[in-house]
């Protein structure tokens, strides 16, 4: 199948250009203005951004193990409606992925790329080291023990000794679970008055600021999953400044919310790290903007309605993001398409050394994203809808998704 | 009113409504026949998710004494987790047709999610640390019968606070009555962020007790008292306790009110505990009259809101 | 004395028992009373809230002039006895309070108005509720018929045939600026 998409405002090497861009047999053949229709599939982008497929460092695709959350390919499905060719998927799966052959079993080329992340400790158990060459091996790149913090700070400098000479990169979930045990939510005056146990700021940043540290004793590429503190923020930025290998993502719910939604006492708020004060929100979206935060992670975990049908104590963590991360992101954020595209394509296909970039000829993965265009969140691909955005009218459309397998995604019902 | 969840729901009319109408039975559990017809032919639904055997009772006492029939289930604390969820129960309970539900449960936001699932009137009879606006109202009827009026009483509320629905509920009361409240607790058992309750914050009994009108104290769990929170008892009551000399100082027209269980020699010394100055029993008597007034007034109500 | 009080009744309303009317009326059912049991021996009177207290107050009051006899007087709140409690709610309950025990008495029911009997239905159950009186006996100002209950007044002020869309006013002397009765097209419900 031939495909010309017209009309678009295309991201090049040389920043957004209005040309036109031929895609044939899985990749991008000419890229130029005025190219003729001949046999092809006409796709008017016209008011789109054109650009590469998102990447999300942070999805949990819960195959094996919990299928009645999501698998991989309704995760897939969930993850091309969203406009993202590349996920990365958590390797906190039953059983967790923390040998190579796990690895092996959940990666996909297509029609997306699913990349797996290995545990650093075997099971997650924060004990021994897992099974790191056997997942090198199975192309794993970046190790998280996520949903957990690797809390034994012995431990995590052998890891991060270890995957240094790899050449791979570790990356933390932050949460001290001494400062956090029991907690279900931002400690602050909102869960003061509601009695709940607070996970406090305090929980996240001592474990950045104490592995920052590591980094400087190992060496070792490091990756902070979710920020969510104003403080984080800094010690991002100092620790950049200093020149460590640090990079960081933010989760579009952490940009758009804060602990007052918690008032509902509504399980669909309750996430890890959990929504903090507008004041945090208001500097992790300063930091994606000034690229202290290199990229959007999604964080995309599926729950099943009746696991979030609980008390919000007793639900699950954790909401899905995947198609609606880049709406979220957009209404969030001021970015212009080149800033944009960095964070949610660019900038996290390097954070795992892809080489992520502009659209040029032989591109592969590539999407039209109307910024401009609304749709409602009707009609989840994921197999789970634990989203505050659920039935809600969002702005920026994901209207077509390319990869090596070409055309993957048709918006359906058009710009209703 | 639909519900009672939250004494954040109550205005000061609201509560006085509730109080006059709990005088009324408070008469009324004092005739021959301690019962009337009010109720008669509605049925009221009893969740009880934590071991309460206080409230319950109370809360079935003034059910029947309003004639209304009872629908009782409970868990114990340990097999929660292994039953059906709570909103399975919740549904099947409300298929055998209760008119109302009275809701305790160990998490936050029960009450609420049981009033989304069912659709019935809910009250809140304890949720998590949150809220338990019926033994607000119970101690509030207490105070405003012995003291003849709640408006300018000076409350010191002593012990766990930070993980005390009963604190949280009585606070907020008070200060919607005109009162003014002094919590008194180690900083560990002080609320997070106390501040943003505009109260007054003590870090001994002794700093108080020349100036209260009531000493309000809570339960100390002493299984919590290994060096968790605090270092040991005997510390805890060396600052914190309610002790024979220390009742003496208190002013002679102040009252001590505990919402039990009591630990005796903990929180409250056992001659103070059972003197003239404490109301203990009074509250549990109140607080069958105020939830007869809670039920009363929420199956009575014309236009559901 | 017979000035139509607009104001307060809002239109042009027949005006049935004055002020006098209501006292003789209240003097005869006093001797009515002493007269049926020999005597003021074992009765109390009932008064049922709100207008029923004041009226069992001035047959008290009657009695004890003729009689030098002071009868014990109650008033009873029936609002918990109500049987149309979730379609008319109650915003305060009145005061019950019985100062004798009523074991082995003859109590005497006072109401202003006897309607559908619906009222001395509940008055009955909470009466019965406080005690075992030997007999229950009522007495009412006045009767407007349409009762959907077997109840029948022992002691009547006046029968008043009535249709079930007009209202009867008692106004007492005591709580009400001007005493007396009247009839007004209205709803039915009486105030």
């Amino acid at each position: 199948m031939r495909y010309l998409i017209t009309g678009g405002s295309v991201l090049t090497e040389s920043g957004p250009e209005d040309v036109d861009v031929e895609f044939v047999d899985g990749s991008v053949t000419r890229l130029e203005a005025g190219i003729q229709p001949d046999e092809h599939q006409v796709i008017d982008a016209t008011d789109s951004w054109v650009g590469p497929g998102f990447f999300d460092l942070h999805t949990h695709l819960r195959e094996p193990g919990q299928e009645w959350k999501e698998d991989i390919a309704s995760g897939m499905a969930a993850a091309i409606a969203g406009g993202f060719t590349s996920v990365v998927a958590m390797p906190n799966t039953d059983p967790v992925i923390d040998a190579g052959h796990l690895a092996r079993q959940i990666t996909r080329h297509e029609p997306i790329r699913v990349i797996p992340s290995g545990a650093v400790t075997l099971g997650q158990e924060g004990t021994q080291l897992a099974h790191l060459d056997d997942l090198w091996a199975a192309g794993v790149r970046l190790f998280t023990d996520d949903g957990y913090t690797v809390a034994d700070a012995g431990l995590l400098r052998r890891a991060m000794e270890y995957v240094a000479q790899l050449g791979g990169l570790v990356a933390q979930h932050a949460e001290d679970p001494g400062l956090c045990r029991n907690g279900h939510m931002h400690e602050g005056s909102v869960s003061s008055r509601l009695g709940i146990t607070g996970l406090p700021a305090a929980g996240e940043e001592v474990i950045i600021a104490r592995d920052l540290k590591l980094v400087e004793l190992t060496g070792c590429r490091y990756h902070i999953q979710h920020a969510s503190t104003a403080a984080t923020v800094e010690l991002i930025r100092s620790a950049k400044h200093a020149g460590l290998p640090v990079t960081a993502e933010v989760t579009p719910h952490h940009l758009m919310l804060d602990h007052r939604e918690v008032e509902s006492m509504d399980p669909v708020y309750k996430m890890y790290p959990p929504l903090r004060t507008p004041d945090d929100v208001d500097a992790l979206r300063a930091a994606l903007v000034d690229g202290t935060i290199d990229a959007v992670g999604t964080d995309h975990a599926p729950h099943a309605a009746f696991e979030k049908d609980v008390t919000f104590e007793e639900a699950p963590r954790g909401i899905v993001g995947l198609e609606t991360a880049a709406s979220i992101v957009r209404a969030a954020v001021e970015l212009d398409q080149t800033s944009f595209f960095e964070r949610m394509a660019i900038a996290p296909g390097g954070v795992l050394g892809e080489a992520a970039g502009p659209i040029v000829v032989g591109s592969s993965d590539l999407v039209v994203f109307d910024p401009e265009a609304e749709w409602t969140f009707d009609r989840p691909r994921s197999k789970s809808a634990n989203s505050p955005w659920l039935n809600q009218r969002l702005k920026g459309t994901v209207t077509q998704v390319f990869t090596r397998s070409g055309l993957v995604s048709t918006d359906e019902e058009g710009e209703s | 009113m639909r519900d009672l969840l939250s004494v954040d729901d109550l205005d000061r009319a609201a509560i006085e409504d509730l109080l006059d109408l709990g005088d009324d039975f408070v008469e009324v559990l004092g005739r021959d026949v301690p019962k009337v017809p009010a109720l008669r032919g509605k049925t009221i639904g009893l969740m009880f998710y934590e071991p309460s055997t206080r409230t319950r009772l109370s809360f079935d006492r003034a059910a029947k004494a309003l004639s209304a029939d009872v629908l009782t289930f409970t868990v114990g604390g340990s097999s929660v987790s292994k039953g059906e969820s709570l909103k399975d129960t919740a549904l099947t309970l409300k298929a055998m047709g209760p008119h109302l539900m009275v809701v305790r449960h160990r998490a936050t936001g029960a009450p609420w999610r049981v009033r989304d699932w069912t659709a019935l009137p809910v009250v809140n009879a304890g949720d998590g640390a949150h809220q338990h606006p019926t033994q607000a109202l119970l101690d509030l009827l207490t105070l405003r019968r012995h003291f003849g009026k709640v408006d300018g009483l000076r409350v010191a509320i002593v012990g766990d606070i930070r993980h005390s629905r009963v604190a949280r509920s009585l606070a907020g009361s008070l200060q919607t009555m005109g009162s003014s409240v002094t919590l008194v607790a180690p900083s560990t058992l002080l609320p997070i962020h106390v501040e943003s309750w505009e109260v007054d914050t003590a870090g001994g009994i002794d700093q108080v007790l020349g100036e209260v009108d009531v000493v309000y104290l809570l339960r100390i769990q002493t299984e919590r008292g290994g060096g968790e929170v605090f270092p040991s008892v005997a510390e805890y009551v060396s600052r914190f306790g309610l002790t024979r000399r220390r009742a003496d100082l208190l002013p002679a027209d102040s009252v001590v009110m505990h919402p039990g269980p009591m630990n005796r020699g903990v929180e409250i010394d056992p001659q103070v505990a059972d003197g003239p100055r404490a109301l203990v029993t009074h509250q549990v008597s109140n607080g069958i009259a105020v939830r007869m007034a809670v039920l009363f007034r929420l199956l009575t109500s014309e236009v559901p809101e | 004395m017979h000035r139509i009080p607009r104001s307060c009744l809002g239109g042009l309303v027949p005006q049935v028992m004055t002020a006098d009317d209501l006292d003789r009326a209240i003097r005869r059912i006093s001797h009515e009373i002493v007269e049926r049991h020999h005597g003021t021996e074992g009765i109390v009177l009932v008064g049922i809230h709100s207008r029923g207290v004041p009226l069992a107050e001035q047959i008290a009051g009657a009695i004890e002039s003729f009689e030098a006899v002071k009868v014990p007087v109650g008033e009873l709140d029936i609002g918990l006895y109500r049987d149309d409690l979730a379609s008319r709610p109650t915003t305060r309950l009145g005061r019950t309070l019985i100062p004798v025990d009523l074991s082995g008495e003859t109590v005497v029911l006072v109401d202003d108005v006897l309607y559908t009997g619906r009222t001395i239905r509940s008055a009955l159950d909470a009466v019965l509720d406080l005690g075992r009186p030997k007999r229950v006996e009522l007495a009412v100002m006045c009767d407007r018929g349409h009762r959907e209950l077997p109840i029948r007044p022992d002691y009547v002020g006046k029968n008043l045939p009535t249709s079930e869309d007009q209202k009867v006013k008692v106004r007492i002397k005591g709580i009400d600026e001007e005493a007396g009765v009247w009839i007004s097209d209205g709803d039915g419900s009486d105030a």
